[in-house]
């Protein structure tokens, strides 16, 4: 197949995907969802709940994003090492969000630092964020996509730690944030925490963290324990739906860790909100498309 | 009980009357039916700072922050894509002289507000509550028709918006006039909790590793 031809076909397929994404949830995020729902018992949290799954429906009906903050778009590339048209992959991300903003439409929301400009299609320097893993024996390439909103970007942080802080701090530093600007961001939330040696990779496993399946466990038995105690820990906060107070606030917590260094131990968050867009889509060499995390509500 | 919607609902109707707005109370839900201003940082600045008033008559309605995207209809009026609430204390800075000069009876936003606007509400019979935030398309649904526009000047999002509703909601009263402001205080006892969990975390961390 000729490369313009390739390029535009995985233009068109990515910005299908981020058209569904931004108007309908994941399956996991939705599932989720209708647990807290059900559990809730505060009338003016049942409220929002309603508000919410009346949103999402009616986004459906009406063809309409879910949230008017359809964010600034991310790809966590993994790109099969034998995928034959590596050299085409950022062209055609560029050019899905470039369609997906017009078609959709999503909202411009990339802003040139220095500038103060916004670029009107969402394309600019950093805008898609793309971020790469190559993964040696495949032949197709998967997407992970996040919607970065406003609002549930600004809770996130990283900070470099002593390591006699030891994990209560890295508990600490995700519970600080939480109140402070957590509360504004929409919840219930979604927390990823990432541990690691700096603060660049504590941020980036955070997100890493966030962008695993609700309900999925760290195989590793005291990280997976750890996700459990902090999703405690911020449940009895009782910040519930949109901080008016409520049974859960968090859909869930997941943890990521790298090595950290003697003398550093680096912690990153990163939140979702309630209404957490984020999808994963696969390519396979014949350059056919396959969605697998919205299944589910793509029946809605 | 799980969450349906059974309750019968409370819906307003602008102009609000004043008793109307003082029988509210922090944590009530309402849906309201009439006119709404929406109004955001540069406009609470040019009315407060600048004293410019608009032609639309602010008394007795709601205003609501939001910064809404709307389209050019056929008919060369204007149609409601998407309005859902924007941060309100932003606008805490004008937001007390804002009711005093204008006469708005009920502020729809999301998040909590200060003191000052608290004060404001309990002096001039006003209330803030909150829209669901996020809940954009709903939102939209309960405008009928955008029924005028000024200080197009300040951008799309900035202008004064001014459109009939109809049952917009849920609006979770968040401060009333008897003192209640919900989400200061829930923003105290998170803080509470918070300090109490560190306690429990320090405990159960012990011997985690
Ligand atoms: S936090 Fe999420 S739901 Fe709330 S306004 Fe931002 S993107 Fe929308």
């Amino acid at each position: 197949m000729e490369n313009i031809n390739v390029r535009e076909r995985i233009a068109g397929c990515v910005a299908d995907f981020l058209n569904i994404m931004s108007k309908r949830l994941p399956d996991d995020v939705y599932d989720r969802l209708c647990e807290m729902k059900e559990a809730e018992t505060l009338p003016s949290a049942c409220s929002v709940y309603d508000c919410m799954f009346e949103n999402i429906r009616e986004a459906v009906r009406l063809d309409r994003p879910i949230c008017q903050d359809t964010g600034l778009i991310q790809f966590f590339v993994k790109a099969g090492a034998k995928f034959p048209y590596l050299s085409e992959i950022s062209g055609a991300l560029e050019q899905a969000v470039r369609i997906a903003t017009k078609k959709t439409p999503l909202r411009p929301n990339a802003v040139l630092p220095f500038d103060e400009k916004n670029t009107g299609d969402n394309i600019a320097p950093g805008s898609p964020w793309i971020e790469w893993e190559i993964v040696p024996d495949s032949d197709s390439l998967t997407l992970e996509i996040y919607m970065a909103g406003g609002g549930c970007s600004l809770p996130g942080k990283a900070v470099v730690l002593m390591p006699s802080a030891g994990y209560e701090g890295v508990c600490d530093v995700v519970l600080e944030a939480v109140c402070d600007r957590g509360i504004n961001a929409c919840p219930p939330l979604v927390i990823g925490v990432g541990i690691g040696t700096c603060a660049d990779s504590a941020g980036v496993l955070s997100k890493k963290a966030l962008l695993r399946k609700i309900g999925s466990r760290n195989p590793h038995p005291k990280a997976a324990e750890l996700e459990k105690i902090i999703k405690d820990a911020v449940n009895s906060i009782g910040i519930g739906p949109n901080a008016l107070k409520g049974k859960e606030s968090v859909l869930d917590v997941n943890v990521e860790f790298g090595a950290h260094h003697p003398a550093t131990l680096a912690v990153g968050v990163s939140f979702g909100c309630w209404a957490t867009r984020r999808g994963v889509l696969e390519i396979n060499r014949e350059l056919n498309c396959e969605i697998l995390s919205h299944k589910k509500t793509l029946e809605l | 009980m799980s969450c349906e919607n059974t309750e019968n609902k409370k819906v307003l109707t602008t102009p609000f009357r004043e008793e109307d707005i003082r029988s509210l109370r922090a944590g009530d839900v309402i849906y309201i039916s009439g006119t709404m201003v929406t109004a955001r940082d540069d406009g609470h600045k040019r009315l407060v700072k600048n004293g410019v008033f608009p032609e639309i008559d602010l008394e007795g309605l709601a205003l609501y922050h939001a910064g809404p995207i709307v389209c050019k209809n056929d008919a060369g009026g204007y149609d409601m894509v998407s309005c859902g609430p924007t941060t309100s204390m932003r606008m805490e800075k004008f937001q007390a002289e804002f009711i005093e000069r204008s006469g708005v009876r009920l502020i729809v936003g999301k998040g909590g507000m200060g003191e000052k606007t608290a004060e404001a509400c309990r002096k001039y019979g006003a209330a803030h509550g909150v829209f669901p935030g996020g809940c954009a398309v709903v939102a939209a649904k309960c405008v009928e028709e955008i029924t005028g526009v000024e200080w197009e000047d300040l951008g799309m999002p900035e202008a004064l918006w001014k459109f009939r509703v109809k049952e917009f909601g849920p609006i979770i009263v968040n401060i009333d006039t008897h003192g209640g402001n919900m989400i200061a205080d829930n923003k105290k006892i998170f803080e509470e909790r918070k300090a109490e969990q560190k306690k429990v975390l320090s405990e159960k961390l012990k011997d985690f590793h």
